[in-house]
């Protein structure tokens, strides 16, 4: 099973999926980010997801839940790098992504949470 | 077999006459398409047909069929993209037996062959119809690709503020062509702010309003804020009277007032120049 790396910047942590996602692989970032959070203290996620060309309901509801799982620590969830194709079948599956905040690139996601960190 | 053998005598007939029918063919299309193709054009078009028609009638051989349907399927075609009625499209091809019977009126012994001889022409008529319909089918639909494509600039208003002037009626079709614009534009300049103006928009019902909120929150999941603005006064009337919500989307009456707001959140100030 592939793993997606955690990295931590500062008092952010930042996820970037590159593989293509699996629900197992999934399940474990969800438990590695708890796991991480818990151990660091963060008080951001940024999830960088330049490389994902293809989501269906379950990415979109691990998304959401990633960004409540963070809120429970006290952190903040940006998601970044999304891609027009990308966008267009998450609204036409109806989910909206609430309680994850969104930026274009990573660059603008970290001011984003350097703004409401400080 | 019998059929046959009538269109043969009457194909032999009709080219003992070729000279009249096709004169007085002509007169009566030129008639009924008021001189919008010349007589000798016209002339010249009508004889290729009659002779078409005599190689078929006579079943002389098997590729006349398949040249008559061409060249008929050419004529109404031109006669679609030039604005022909389907009226006068369909005379072009039906006045051939007024052409005939009006020369065989006095000849009783020839109404079974003027009767296959109808029959025939009927279906080329049928067939031209056929043709025409499909080609005007295929300029209008030519014409919505064209209007779906000069419909849907995106302009960059300021750094970081983009725009979307949206004219004209919202279906799927042109909201996805919109959205996957904005999208693409907001990808490509880095934009924060996406303005949706909608003055062009002659109604906003549910359906409308229902594809412009996907637009936005397609839009927000790539981290721009869009403000809808350009709402005329009957179009807010009737936004609240079917009870319309726009959540917590931005909406500004001009597009001066949603310029405003975005260089306003923006951080940026429009003052007054110090004139020294």
């Amino acid at each position: 099973m592939e793993r997606v790396p955690i990295l931590k910047i500062g008092r952010t942590l930042f996820v970037s999926i590159q593989i293509d996602l699996q629900d197992d692989s999934v399940m474990r970032l969800q438990e590695d980010l708890a796991a991480e959070l818990a151990a660091t203290g963060a008080s951001g996620v940024i999830i960088d997801i330049t490389a994902v060309e293809i989501v269906d309901s379950f990415i979109g509801r691990m998304l959401t839940m990633i960004g409540s799982i963070s809120r429970l620590f006290d952190a903040e969830t940006v998601l970044v790098g999304m891609r027009p194709a990308v966008a267009i079948t998450l609204t036409e599956l109806g989910l909206s992504l609430r309680g994850v905040r969104t930026a274009l690139n990573a660059e603008k996601g970290l001011e984003l949470l350097g703004g409401s960190a400080r | 077999m019998e059929m046959d053998n009538s269109l043969g005598r009457m194909a032999a007939y009709l080219r003992d006459h070729q000279d009249k029918v096709v004169g007085r063919w002509c007169e009566l299309v030129a008639a009924g398409i008021r001189g919008r193709s010349s007589a000798v054009e016209l002339r010249a078009e009508l004889e290729d047909l009659y002779t078409l028609v005599l190689r078929v009638m006579a079943g002389a051989d098997e590729q006349a069929a398949g040249e008559l349907r061409a060249a008929l399927d050419e004529m109404s075609r031109s006669r679609a993209r030039n604005g022909f009625t389907p009226r006068e499209t369909a005379l072009g091809v039906f006045s051939l037996k007024d052409a005939v019977y009006e020369l065989i009126a006095g000849e009783a012994d020839l109404i079974p062959e003027y009767l296959s001889f109808s029959r025939m022409i009927d279906d080329l008529g049928l067939h031209t119809f056929q043709t025409y319909a499909a080609a005007r089918e295929k300029i209008i639909a030519d014409q919505a690709a064209s209007m779906l494509e000069l419909s849907t600039p995106v302009v960059r208003l300021w750094d970081g503020i983009i725009a979307v002037p949206l004219v004209g009626t919202l279906d799927s079709a042109r909201t996805q062509l919109v959205t996957e614009k904005l999208l693409e534009t907001l990808v490509a300049t880095g934009a924060d702010h996406a303005v949706l103006d909608i003055t062009g928009v002659p109604t906003v019902d549910t359906e409308v309003a229902q594809h412009l909120l996907k637009t936005v929150s397609a839009a927000r999941l790539l981290g721009a804020e869009c403000i809808v603005c350009g709402i005329r006064p009957q179009v807010a009337q009737t936004i609240v009277s079917l009870g319309i919500e726009f959540g917590d989307i931005v909406t500004k009456a001009t597009l001066a007032d949603a310029l405003h707001y975005a260089l306003t959140r923006s951080g940026l100030k429009v003052t007054t120049a110090d004139r020294a």
